[in-house]
């Protein structure tokens, strides 16, 4: 297939970037869309230019390295599909595709579409953890998990940290990233000692790391390729409430 | 024989494991390894390269005792270590279930499943550990899948006859290394560990024999700089993509470990390596990575080629008179249920006769027309609807009514540096762990072991291990000026200039393309004298070519994805040619490592314990790598010959 | 970054996260408030809509409701007393609303600062909100201050006789001030849309229902949405069309 591309190009964090169009011919329907792109970049190289840097690494939609928003969309048109998994079948020929970074203002882009997603580690830190320090467990069949919480946690829990969420979000939010990873925790019995502290420093860092505020339109829940769902949020905010009501 | 490659040198020992009955080991060296009272624990650094399983758990472990931790990874995210893609689940001898597992019955597994070329004190150790492995996860809130009353559920897997693996759906490693990262950020935010991302080792320092520290480069910046400890501890990963086509992470690379080997760490048993019988095959020259699917689609799928030779009708269009059910054929008894190694083998070889079905006729059939019939499409659908989906996202075809195409894809390498009881390579103060090091699975790696020594390494063996050499420390004051640091560093300037001032014509991938065919045909999943031969020739040839060639576009100071990627390569080229050595060296067939020459008459795998019952240490040489053999004694599991006929 | 490993502060004891220092000015913080004074809102929105409906009773019975509301608490209590405190709520409740909406939205604007070169539409559970929230309120804003001008203190009014609603009412709508009627209508459309996602988007932040809650409460928002607005619209449209005179 032939397609044009437009990429965003950026050569630094500080450089002006634009929309830069290719064009690019003999795609194979069988390849990925981040192997179309490795087409691309042998074919720059060859010509002196400098590659389109993105971030990639598992290619296989589990590592949450691959961000890239194609045609208005984080990961892309299909569903629940990271960009590594995402085929160019799902493309016509002759198509024009527009190739961006996630755009928040807690993502600030390090290199065409790279960005740094450094603010969600922070997130963590301030408390997405449970203190179970090597050594001091019990046994592992000490305390039953009823199997429905077990279940309720993992879907959470399978969050894979890419940032799809805030990058849709229009209000460039990190909530459904952070109500994932509080529902996980607060689900499970070993979570409930640091509950409270847990969502109030997560809450925290969040909005000190400079995402916006959720509106619930629900974009992000629709961009996820985990498909966590708007659940999480409601969790989140119910945990807060509980929590701030009683720090105060 | 082969020596023209290599030399032989005197033979190495581990001196650490202690004598005894195999079940006090562990124990007996914890008692008498010395440890660092906690307030001098605080004046020492040590810094852990990785933040995969090993490499956080270890971190954050040796965060918590009270070291000063320096954690690196090239990833934007400690989360997204290759460990976060392992699917089936992670093993441990719990005995959950009654059915008679126990630790010293995974140690006996392990071995066996290794073909009897690994260390029984370490994988005792191994399957000691196993149980505090899963006590640990669940306290961290790892969401293992679980019963409906409550208590953790587990299956058997890779053909085990006892139910002790755990798991969490199929994304058992995401879990697992999400629960380390947790613990590891918890560390970061009490300021016991500088955690890194986006910094790669590019070489280590040694000063007055001992590791001291490592040159890392900010792959954002391309700012150089110099990190300095009294221990370094290597948790890289295995280092699969030398074939280019892998299962691995497009990250994956041997850099780390190699720096270290070129400087004077022994790699062990490099040519032993895994290769998945299940994966999606190749569709194109654009393949950047393959796909493994669950080994779990065997128990009902049915593997078959069209009988006749280069046969392209729709499969639906062949008659079943036609197919050659090759496993059911060869192996009656377990069908399509036989090891990895041999269904990746006997999928090679209908492949080589021409029979392979879909693009380049690389790719057998996994047929479920038969399940679907006999269990109904709900039930296969119930069972192995996601990763049917997942088979559709990628190959655009319905595994419901065509048959899934799969082949053999390499997975995992059981080689890796050299190193002792206590983890400890041969270069004093640098330890390494998880795949990165050679030391559990012998030849051949059991499914679901490969989490249970990750995290086995990083948070229970290293840590204390760790502090017997530790305990002599804090080690003389060094800074940046030392002649040893300044070398070092100037060795990775040199690198980078080099590649980025290089003339060249041809990409950094082009050469790792080749390099990944020359090691998938000659050293993939059958080796031959001769072939290696060649392949040890065509790599040397094409080391030349890339530097003479290799184009790096771009510049040192800024995110620059080809200048990574140049240095993986040079060091990937290098591997590969002692893997070869390696391989070329072991004439005998075992585990992953299968030589055409060394074959019982029914075409498996022969052992030669007699003369290669140790593991090959090799050391770096300039014209030719040192061999230094570990003998292994086997006192408590015998060596006997596999059969699955 | 690093070099000397003797010049590197020591690692520092294990201490907790640092608690944040005011919940309340998070961004849950603020949207908690936001929802309680929009819960309100729409409280005082759905009575004032049953009040109109006093005016298809008659002239006098809707000077009487109006009258009633004046008198509320009399004579225990000083004329208008009751209304003012409840007024004052009111106006706290707008108040409080429109502050944390507005933090909040620049807070989001700065969250978000570079647009995509390619927009796609929203595809999200509540994605009408994505266009409509921000301006609808704006809109409503804008309408709440004429109306305020036209049937609270009749500035723009014919009628300017306070007691006398119900001419009020009959007057502003008349046939012939029909952009009145536009206008008004144009305003209950923005605040449909804003009452659909802000009453589940309310609970939702305050409550946090799990899957099936949520998507009931989704559909109580739109049910409400319609009642309180079509309540609101058949007054006007009866008078214009000449069904009340």
């Amino acid at each position: 297939m032939k397609l044009s591309l437009r990429i965003w190009r950026q050569s630094d964090a500080q450089a002006e970037g634009k929309m830069v169009s290719y064009e690019i011919d003999e795609v194979s329907e069988d390849a990925s869309f981040l192997e179309m792109l490795d087409v691309l970049n042998e074919r720059l190289i060859g010509e002196g230019e400098d590659p389109v840097a993105f971030d990639h690494d598992c290619r296989e939609g589990i590592c949450g390295a691959c961000s890239l928003v194609i045609d208005g969309q984080p990961h892309g048109p299909q569903a629940a599909t990271t960009t590594c998994q995402l085929h160019m079948r799902k493309f016509k020929d002759g198509d024009s595709i527009d190739i961006e970074p996630w755009r928040a203002g807690a993502f600030p882009v390090i290199k065409d579409l790279v960005v740094d997603r450094s603010a969600f580690d922070r997130i963590i830190q301030a408390g997405g953890y449970i203190s179970a320090p090597t050594g001091t467990a019990p046994d592992a069949h000490a305390v039953p998990i009823p199997k429905q919480d077990a279940d309720a946690a993992f879907s959470a829990a399978a969050c894979i940290g890419c940032g799809a969420c805030v990058a849709a979000c229009p209000n460039g939010s990190g909530m459904l990233f952070m109500g994932a990873k509080v529902t996980h925790l607060s689900l499970m019995p070993q979570g409930q000692p640091e509950r409270a502290t847990r969502v109030l420093g997560m809450v925290a860092a969040h909005d000190e790391a400079g995402f916006g505020g959720c509106t619930n339109t629900g974009e992000c829940a629709a961009a996820c390729p985990k498909e966590i769902g708007l659940d999480v949020i409601g969790k989140l905010n119910r945990d807060f409430r509980k929590a701030a009501i009683r720090a105060a | 024989m082969s020596t023209d490659f290599y030399r032989e040198g005197e033979p190495v020992a581990d001196a650490k494991a202690p004598a005894g009955p195999i079940s006090e080991r562990w124990e007996k060296r914890r008692f008498s390894g010395r440890l660092v009272n906690p307030a001098n624990r605080r004046k020492l650094r040590v810094i852990v390269v990785g933040t995969g399983l090993a490499g956080a758990s270890a971190a954050a472990t040796l965060g918590e005792l009270g070291y000063r931790v320096a954690n690196y990874c090239f990833q934007d995210s400690s989360r997204r270590a290759h460990s976060i893609a392992a699917q089936g689940g992670i093993n441990a001898a719990k005995n959950y279930r009654n059915d008679g597992d126990s630790v010293h019955r995974l140690f006996y597994d392990t071995v066996k499943g290794g073909d009897f070329r690994s260390r029984e004190s370490n994988v005792h150790r191994l399957a000691e550990v196993s149980t505090e492995i899963i006590d640990q996860c669940v306290a961290q809130g790892v969401p293992f899948a679980r019963e409906y009353g409550g208590l953790l559920d587990n299956r058997s897997f890779g053909g085990a006859q006892v139910s002790r693996t755990f798991y969490a759906r199929g994304q058992t490693g995401q879990q697992l290394l999400l629960g380390a990262y947790q613990a590891l950020q918890r560390q970061v935010a009490a300021g016991t560990v500088d955690l890194h991302t986006r910094h790669e080792m590019l070489e280590l320092v040694i000063v007055e024999g001992k590791a001291r520290g490592i040159v890392v480069r900010d792959l954002v910046t391309g700012e150089i700089s110099t990190e300095l400890a009294d221990a370094v501890v290597l948790a890289t990963g295995g280092y699969g993509n030398v074939y280019f086509l892998s299962t691995n992470a497009m990250g994956c690379n041997v850099t780390a470990g190699w720096r270290a080997h070129r400087k004077g760490a022994y790699f062990a048993n490099p040519c032993y390596t895994q290769i998945h019988p299940t994966c999606i095959p190749q569709s194109g020259e654009h393949q950047s990575k393959l796909t493994l699917m669950s080994e779990s689609l065997r128990n009902d799928g049915r593997v078959w080629v069209p009988k006749q030779k280069g046969d392209d009708r729709h499969p639906a269009d062949i008659p079943e008179d036609e197919r050659d059910y090759y496993l059911e054929r060869r192996y009656p008894a377990f069908g399509n249920l036989v090891p990895r190694d041999i269904a990746s083998r006997a999928a090679k070889v209908v492949c080589d006769e021409g029979h392979g079905v879909g693009p380049g006729g690389l790719g057998v059939y996994l047929d479920f027309a038969a399940a679907i019939e006999r269990l109904g499409k709900k039930a296969v659908e119930a069972k192995y609807g996601n990763l049917f989906d997942m088979y559709e996202r990628i190959t655009g075809e319905n595994p419901y009514e065509r048959p899934m195409r799969i082949y053999p894809a390499v997975h995992y390498t059981m080689g890796g540096l050299w190193v002792d009881y206590d983890l400890s390579s041969n270069i004093p103060g640098l330890f390494v762990a998880g795949e990165a090091n050679f030391s559990d699975h012998g030849a051949n790696r059991l499914g679901a072991s490969a989490l249970m020594q990750g995290l086995s390494d990083g948070y229970f063996v290293l840590p204390n291990t760790i502090s017997d050499y530790l305990a002599d420390g804090p080690f003389d004051a060094l800074d940046e000026t030392h002649e040893d640091v300044v070398a070092a560093r100037k060795a990775v300037d040199d690198r980078i200039g080099f590649f980025l001032n290089n003339d060249g014509d041809r990409t950094v991938d082009s050469f790792h393309r080749e390099l990944g065919k020359i090691m998938w045909e000659y050293c993939g999943m059958e080796r031959t004298d001769e072939g290696l031969r060649k392949a040890i020739g065509l790599i040397r040839g094409l080391k030349d070519e890339f530097y003479r060639r290799v184009k790096v576009t771009g510049k040192n100071e800024q995110l620059n994805q080809e200048l990574e990627k140049a240095g993986r390569v040079a060091d990937f080229l290098e591997l590969g040619e002692l893997m070869c050595i390696d391989a070329l060296h072991r004439t005998e067939s075992c585990g992953g490592h299968f030589r055409a020459e060394s074959q019982t008459e029914d075409g498996e795998a022969k052992r030669d314990d007699e003369h290669f019952s140790y593991v090959a240490a090799w050391e770096f040489g300039e014209d030719a790598p040192v061999l230094h053999k570990e003998a292994l004694e086997f006192e408590y599991v015998k060596p006997t010959q596999r059969s699955y006929k | 970054m690093s070099t000397d490993l003797q010049h590197r502060p020591a690692a520092r004891p294990d201490k907790r996260p640092r608690a944040p220092q005011a919940p309340w000015r998070s961004n849950i913080g603020l949207k908690i408030a936001m929802a309680v004074s929009g819960i309100l809102l729409v409280l005082f929105l759905i009575v004032h809509m049953a009040g109109n409906l006093h005016v298809f009773e008659g002239r006098e019975s809707m000077n009487d409701y109006a009258h009633g509301l004046r008198t509320l608490g009399e004579p225990l209590l000083p004329h208008e007393s009751i209304l003012w405190v409840l007024r004052i709520g009111l106006i706290a409740a707008a108040a409080v609303h429109i502050w944390s909406a507005v933090v909040l939205t620049r807070r989001a604007l700065a969250a978000r600062p570079v647009r995509y070169a390619s927009k796609k539409p929203a595809k999200g559970e509540s994605r009408h909100a994505v266009a409509t929230m921000r301006w609808g309120a704006v809109v409503v804003f804008f309408f709440v201050i004429w109306h305020l001008l036209d049937l609270t203190w009749r500035t723009v009014n014919p009628v300017k006789d306070v007691p006398d609603a119900y001419g009020a009412v009959v007057a502003t709508f008349s046939p012939e001030r029909w952009p009145v009627t536009v206008f008004y209508l144009l305003a209950l459309a923005a605040l449909y849309f804003h009452l659909r996602h802000g009453i589940w988007s309310a609970v939702q932040t305050i409550a946090g229902p799990n899957t099936k809650w949520r998507k009931r409460t989704q559909a109580t928002g739109l049910a409400v949405a319609l009642i309180v607005v079509l309540g609101f619209a058949i007054v006007p449209l009866s008078v214009t069309f000449g069904l009340v005179n």
